[in-house]
């Protein structure tokens, strides 16, 4: 068959499955449409921003989410009346999920990423819509708007949507599988992993360059792309799947932001959809990026940086930086290591890090804070030494980098 | 008064490696569950991570981990005729404190206590006939067989993440492992560790006497493994900071390396640290216990009904628990009767020092497992009928670690105990002196046994535990045996010289020795003899079930928290598959 006949009949399919759901999402007490909404609550993570850390209500609202202008308070999407959203009709729930607009008819901040739910089918948001009506009320009014001014100004969002939002559901592309299109539905939708992975401009938009990897936080969201340096070109689909379902593979633990989205989110999904994201993913094509040369084991940075190794890393990482499965990450080849942007690799060293527990991997190990043990230097040293060995190649960083990343990190 | 809280399907007093072993499979099997833990939280990461693990000053000497004797100690005398005296300071023995317990700085050894160690008094009787026995040894049967414990055996082998080789699978015997232990299953999770240079002399010449050495078990991971549980451990770097410390590095079988990730995840399964119980609760009805009542860091007072208590905690401190409860009838040494306190038994140890001038033992490589090990003279591997005594020793050549304060108390011969000469060998002996060392058993006597002191109180004004024990000639014929046996050995490895080390006199509590105290709740199949019985259910309130060292009828020559460990899982299983279909007794007296 010529592909492109394949690929309009597994559209079709595609198409076939949304609608046939369409019907049950429409009555409040449909087992099913509660459940397929649940999973899509699930696939969109919503319950990570606005429920408080540490609190046992979920969806209440109230956490702040950081962004470069301020913070932003997620609300309660509970279904109180007063101050969630069980006010709301159908119809404003969709409207401010795939146009970004509020009750009132206010512009919604890109904290909430509408940007990627405008390409959730309405069927979809109706569903979700249906699970959320099932929510244990909680009252809790939340006024989202922290920002300083000028950035609390809503009217500005006007400008900004025009400049960087695109509005629109989801069209499945013909020339791919019905998997593959699941997948970019959700990578590219729900699962909104452009809000970290995609770099951000002065304005907050995103760059051109999607999925290349992203800034926030002081974390660096690595590179999603094939390049095997940097990216995920190495990875297998199998070892996609297992990290974003586990939060462990042999090379990589899921970490600081990404522990939470594994937690709340990819751990929860079926196999079946977290394929499809990894066969999505593991199709993007990596951008040109020359790798540097890795630099000389004999420099004086890169000497001290071994000496550092041996005795405070290696014990768990190993000697080769090949780690250990389930526990400990593999420093060799890592996406985390060799990053342009060391944020990530500086924060691990000075704080540590717990890795996210799962059923399937429930030991959760962490990495101890060396923010005290090692000075500026040393940890340039040590974290120049991993960038630059076993075949990594990354640059050094310097001592002046570390204590402009001990900053904000001392404020946290 | 203490407030009432909501009733539990089980509490559990102490979360260390048996509580949460009895945890884990009871929340799976769906009931709810409590634990009620004295020390602090403890966590791999926030406690003893990599950067601070092997610090020896504060968990090796200042024993941050470890039992305050503020919180808890115990009176001691050597015999009856003394008055016993508490113990100010922990020497011979360290009990643990707080979530996960002594399974936190433990080495790691993970031994099966002999088939014949169950039925201990009935095999020596039948061998060795009963007037070869002291007149004042009461050992007893276990009422348990090894055949019944073995699947326990290899299940808490196999959560514990064992190094070892087998040396007996399904009768087969096989070399280079330990020939003399009865038949497993199948062979130990974990290959060995890879041997020190000291374990490879000592295994020249323990051959070349005709032994049949073999690395020793424990729960010090040589690869990298996931558990049955689905929990991973790291592989050991040989560090040699295990016993006193905990483990940084994912390596060492704890409760928090091997159960505790994937409890704490249950939703039928909560923690109540810094909470120490002060006595279980009798039924006024008769025959079973009601709860327990505890008290908070806030000292607030809690009554926590439950419909089975678990007595987990360390074994001497399950003992004082029955007697401040009150359950079960205290044991008098005047006229034998009585139980609760009968059977305290302990631990013996002997051996050989070498020096040697042409060798370099790099001693920092060492795992608390790490040793070269025989047990032609434990147990009744040997024919006593020459020898006068009965028991025996696990003779071992160990690389357990070289931390620098510990091991610069060892001293050449002629060098002084401080200034100059001291200093000057200090260097040279750190890199040439290893050792064999006897771990014996100890059984059980008339006049060895414990029960509450007349006078000393803690801080709630419950009496303090009073010990009562002393080496007997038994045991003193047996570790002269046993270091004969470890200074020829060491003669045929070419030493420069030897010294010979043996039992003191008498047992002192000042020195470090073993913490490997047992008996007390004693497990058995007559309730005259015996506090639990085989199920370890307590046999006058058949929801109390006593597990640990406490129900051990004597101590063997090995480290007892494999036996502890399966006695867990066995008494689980119990629990699971007979006592929750017909609640009550398991065994009829």
């Amino acid at each position: 068959m010529h592909p492109i006949m394949r690929g309009f009949i597994r559209t079709a399919v595609f198409a076939a499955g949304l609608s046939a759901t369409a019907a049950l999402a429409q009555h409040p007490q449909d087992y099913e449409a509660i459940e397929r909404g649940r999973a899509l609550v699930t696939a969109g993570d919503c319950v990570a921003c606005h429920t408080p850390i540490g609190s046992d209500k979920p969806f209440s609202g109230g956490r702040a989410i950081e962004t470069p202008f301020g913070n932003i308070l997620s609300p309660n999407i509970t279904p109180d009346r007063a101050t969630g959203i069980g006010a709301w009709s159908d119809e404003e729930f969709v409207r401010a999920m795939q146009k970004g607009v509020g009750r009132e008819g206010e512009h919604l901040f890109p904290a909430f990423p509408y940007t990627a739910y405008t390409k959730v089918t309405r069927d979809d948001l109706l569903a979700m819509r249906t699970y959320l009506k099932t929510l244990e009320p909680v009252s809790n009014a939340v006024e989202p708007n922290q920002l300083p001014f000028p950035f609390n100004m809503r009217f500005l969002q006007f400008f900004w949507k025009t400049l960087f939002f695109t509005p629109g559901e989801y069209k499945p592309d013909p020339e791919k599988t019905a998997e593959w299109n699941r997948g970019a539905y959700l990578v590219e939708g729900l699962g909104h992993c452009a809000s970290c992975h995609t770099g951000k401009n002065l304005l907050g938009g995103d760059k051109s360059a999607a999925f290349q990897g992203g800034a926030l936080q002081n974390w660096f969201a690595p590179n999603l792309t094939a390049d095997e340096r940097v990216g995920i070109g190495a990875w297998s689909q199998d070892e996609l799947v297992e990290y974003l379902k586990t939060g462990h593979t042999a090379r990589s633990a899921a970490s600081g932001p990404m522990s939470e989205v594994v937690e709340f989110q990819t751990s929860q999904m079926s196999d079946g959809d977290l394929k499809a994201m990894a066969i999505y993913l593991k199709d993007m094509a990596a951008a040109p990026n020359k790798a540097p040369t890795p630099l000389s084991p004999d420099t004086a940075a890169m000497k001290a940086g071994a000496a550092l190794y041996m005795d405070n890393c290696q014990a768990c990482h190993m000697s080769k930086g090949e780690g250990v499965e389930k526990l400990f990450p593999r420093l060799a080849g890592s996406a985390v290591v060799q990053s342009d942007d060391p944020a990530t690799l500086l924060r691990m060293v000075l704080q540590g890090a717990r890795s996210v527990a799962t059923d399937a991997a429930p030991t959760g190990p962490a990495m101890p804070a060396f923010d005290w043990k090692l000075t500026d230097a040393q940890i340039a040293a040590v974290i120049t030494y991993v960038r630059n060995s076993w075949g990594n190649a990354a640059g050094g960083i310097d001592a002046g980098r570390v204590a402009k990343m001990r900053e904000p990190l001392a404020k946290e | 008064m203490a407030r009432k809280l909501p009733a539990k399907d089980v509490v559990i007093i102490g979360l260390g490696w048996t509580g949460s072993l009895l945890a884990e499979e009871l929340t799976a099997a769906g009931l709810d569950v409590v634990a009620i833990e004295r020390g602090p939280w403890r966590d791999t990461s926030t406690d003893y991570p990599t950067t601070i693990d092997q610090d020896e000053l504060r968990f090796g000497i200042r024993l941050d981990l470890f039992l305050r004797p503020a919180q808890e100690t115990f009176t001691f005398r050597n015999n009856l005729s003394q008055t016993a005296l508490p113990i100010r300071q922990f020497g011979s023995f360290l009990p643990g404190n707080g979530v996960g317990g002594a399974g936190v700085h433990w080495n790691g050894q993970t031994w099966r206590f002999a088939a014949t160690d169950y039925k201990l008094k009935s095999h020596l009787t039948e061998r060795y006939g009963a007037k070869f026995l002291p007149e004042d040894m009461t050992i007893e049967d276990w009422g348990v067989s090894y055949e019944e414990l073995e699947p326990f055996f290899d299940r808490f082998e196999h959560i514990a993440g064992v190094s070892g080789k087998a040396g007996n699978i399904q009768g087969r015997k096989i070399d280079g492992g330990n020939i003399f232990e009865d038949p497993r299953q199948r062979d130990y999770p974990l290959p060995p560790l890879d041997p020190s240079y000291a374990m490879t002399l000592f295994d020249a010449a323990a051959k070349g006497m005709g032994y049949h050495p073999f690395p020793r078990p424990g729960a010090n991971a040589s690869r990298p493994y996931t558990n049955p549980l689905g929990v991973t451990m790291g592989p050991c770097t040989y560090c040699g900071f295990c016993e006193r410390f905990g483990c940084g590095n994912y390596s060492k079988g704890t409760p928090q390396t091997n159960v505790l990730p994937v409890l704490m995840r249950r939703k039928n399964f909560e923690v109540r640290t810094l909470c120490e119980v002060l006595h279980i609760n009798k039924d006024p009805a008769g025959g079973r216990a009601s709860g327990v009542t505890y008290v908070d860091a806030h000292g607030e007072e809690y009554e926590q009904p439950a419909d089975i208590v678990l007595v987990c905690a360390y074994g001497l401190h399950n003992v004082r628990l029955l007697l401040l409860s009150g359950i079960g009838q205290p044991y008098d040494p005047a006229t034998g009767q009585g139980v609760v306190g009968r059977n305290y038994a302990y631990q013996s140890a002997s051996g050989a020092r070498l020096f040697f001038d042409d060798k370099r033992f790099n001693p920092f490589i060492g795992t608390g497992v790490l040793g070269q090990s025989m047990d032609d003279f434990n147990g009744d591997n040997f024919d006593h009928g020459p020898h006068g005594f009965v028991g025996g020793a696990g003779i071992s050549c160990a690389s357990t670690h070289g931390r620098p304060i510990a091991t610069s108390a060892t001293r050449a011969p002629g060098a002084g105990r401080w200034g100059m000469s001291w200093k000057s060998q200090v260097a040279s002996t750190y890199q040439n002196t290893t050792g064999i060392s006897g771990q014996g058993s100890v059984y059980s006597y008339r006049d060895c046994y414990l029960d509450l002191d007349p006078t000393y109180t803690d801080r709630f004004g419950r009496p303090l535990m009073r010990m009562t024990f002393d080496w007997h000639d038994n045991e003193r014929k047996m570790t002269n045996f046993i270091a004969e046996r470890c200074t020829e050995i060491a003669k045929a490895m070419n030493p420069k010289s030897v010294q010979t080390n043996r039992l003191s006199e008498h047992y002192s509590v000042v020195p470090y020795q073993s913490t490997h105290n047992t008996g007390g709740a004693t497990m058995g199949d007559n309730p005259k003899t015996s506090v639990v019985n085989k199920y370890l259910q307590h046999w006058d309130a058949h929801n109390v079930f006593v597990v640990g060292a406490s129900a051990f009828q004597h101590n063997a020559g090995y480290n007892p928290t494999g036996t502890v460990g399966a006695l867990a899982l066995w008494a689980a299983d119990a629990i699971k598959n007979r006592y929750l279909k017909n609640p009550g007794p398991l065994v009829q007296a």
